[in-house]
């Protein structure tokens, strides 16, 4: 029979791993969401070269998995460090799966961006030109806010996407929610339960979160 | 930066039998495939099944296949796969159990494992596509068909399915490459698929960012050509008469 009140004892560990989980989570979005702004704007720049290399960014990125640039970035984030710092420091797990979910989902986002921006109408570029401002002007002042408050469900959407791959950092044996549910559950001598409850705690907040996005969504229509 | 280049590194032998580090590569590619077209044959046969359900007026039809997608959308794909792999057989009759635990080899029942829980998972996604597909078509199309006397099943069979399955092609083309993407896991569970022959060469020759760009390098010459094939698929079956259709 499942036996899931020695749960109840763990939830201290289990809550540290969710922190963990959490602050990669913002940190994966609020880097991903620059990075991804600045390749947008790169990939719809008038630039060939520029547009290109933004181009070629994003279709590496979106058709190599996730786990292989966490596995990837885990032995080469290191090395790189070592590299340009000259100092042997040890880099650690979560600074190495931080920059490979940075530079993976900032492809993802970046698409999102270009979309939201390019659904802006051109009369609204071209006023702001009209006005006497600058590119980086009319970006900032004019085509960004507008083109964020369009695409903020869906940059969303991507995040509770992301809060499920965070998952993914098991594989370099960092301790996230499900890896801490894990070891807690094979000391404990119940890996079932844990697991179940781990899945179901995962299930709780994208549910939740879907839903809260689906309402947002209405409320935020421009 | 003291490392050893070595671009040869994949013609050398691994130490084991006679095999060279390209071996191993083709035999991960090898796995990579054969679990991403089983599990995709199952998402595609259970996928259309349930987004046909979901369009259906039968109401428990319908609401059996939502809390299929919200179940199996909400849940990451790897708790999915541990709960397939570690948590499923303990649950079999004990016949099977042994059998599963015992007498296959481990390869083959990560094997399963893997197809089963990717089949379902990618299923749910198949089946928000083809109920897109469905309700993107005008309503005329079936009200004309039940004017014409054709049966419920008549006319998702001849007159919607074939046209939402053409319309759908683009989503589902990176849905099938997600497939490819996603049976990366299965390194997680033990399988010698493409990711684990990359971290073992990377192991054994210590030469990382060779073994690594090879991987992605296959990863993504798999992934182009998978997508010129739909692109040719998408072309051949396109609904004449649709601003997508290329003029037909």
């Amino acid at each position: 029979m499942m036996d899931f009140s020695q749960i109840v004892p763990a939830l201290p560990a289990l809550a540290d791993g969710m922190v963990l989980t959490l602050k990669l989570l913002a940190m994966s979005v609020a880097g991903g969401v620059v990075l991804g702004t600045l390749l947008a704007l790169a990939r719809l720049s008038s630039l060939p070269l520029l547009s290109g290399l933004a181009k070629f960014y994003v279709n590496y990125f979106r058709s190599i998995p996730l786990l292989l640039v966490i596995s990837w970035f885990y032995l080469v984030v290191p090395l790189i460090y070592t590299w340009l710092t000259g100092s042997f420091e040890p880099v650690g797990a979560f600074t190495s799966c931080l920059v490979a979910f940075v530079m993976f989902e900032a492809a993802y986002f970046s698409e999102i961006v270009r979309a939201g921006i390019q659904s802006i109408p051109k009369g609204q570029v071209n006023a702001g030109y009209a006005l006497g401002m600058r590119y980086d002007q009319v970006m900032r002042l004019i085509v960004l806010p507008q083109a964020f408050r369009k695409m903020t469900p869906l940059l969303l959407q991507q995040s509770i996407i992301l809060f499920q791959d965070t998952s993914l950092v098991y594989a370099v044996g960092l301790l996230d929610f499900l890896n801490a549910a894990r070891s807690k559950g094979d000391i404990v001598g119940l890996p079932h339960e844990f697991l179940i409850f781990a899945g179901a705690v995962y299930f709780v907040i994208s549910m939740g979160a879907t839903q809260l996005v689906k309402r947002l969504q209405k409320r935020f229509a421009v | 930066m003291n490392y050893h280049w070595d671009w040869g590194v994949f013609f050398k032998s691994t130490g084991i039998g006679h095999e060279i580090y390209l071996d191993w590569f083709i035999t991960g590619l090898g796995w990579t495939i054969a679990v991403a077209l089983v599990a995709w044959v199952i998402a595609l046969i259970l996928g259309s099944l349930l987004g046909v359900m979901r369009t259906l007026p039968n109401k428990a039809l319908s609401g059996f296949a939502s809390g299929y997608v919200a179940l199996f959308r909400n849940v990451p794909l790897l708790v999915q796969l541990f709960l397939w792999y570690f948590l499923v057989p303990d649950f079999l009759p004990e016949s099977l159990q042994t059998w599963f635990k015992q007498d296959l080899k481990p390869s083959t029942s990560a094997y399963i494992s893997v197809v089963v829980c990717l089949g379902l998972f990618t299923a749910a996604r198949v089946c928000e596509q083809v109920r897109t597909g469905i309700e993107a078509l005008p309503k005329g199309q079936s009200n004309a068909a039940y004017a014409m006397g054709f049966t419920l099943p008549q006319v998702y069979r001849h007159v919607l399915l074939p046209q939402a399955f053409r319309i759908i092609i683009p989503p589902m083309t990176s849905e099938f490459l997600n497939v490819f993407k996603n049976s990366s896991v299965a390194s997680l569970i033990g399988l010698m698929e493409l990711l684990a022959q990359t971290k073992q060469t990377a192991e054994f020759s210590a030469n990382l960012f060779e073994a690594f760009t090879m991987a992605t390098l296959i990863y993504f010459v798999l992934n182009m050509s998978l997508m010129k094939l739909m692109g040719w698929v998408e072309n051949r079956v396109s609904v004449p008469g649709l601003i997508g259709s290329n003029g037909k």
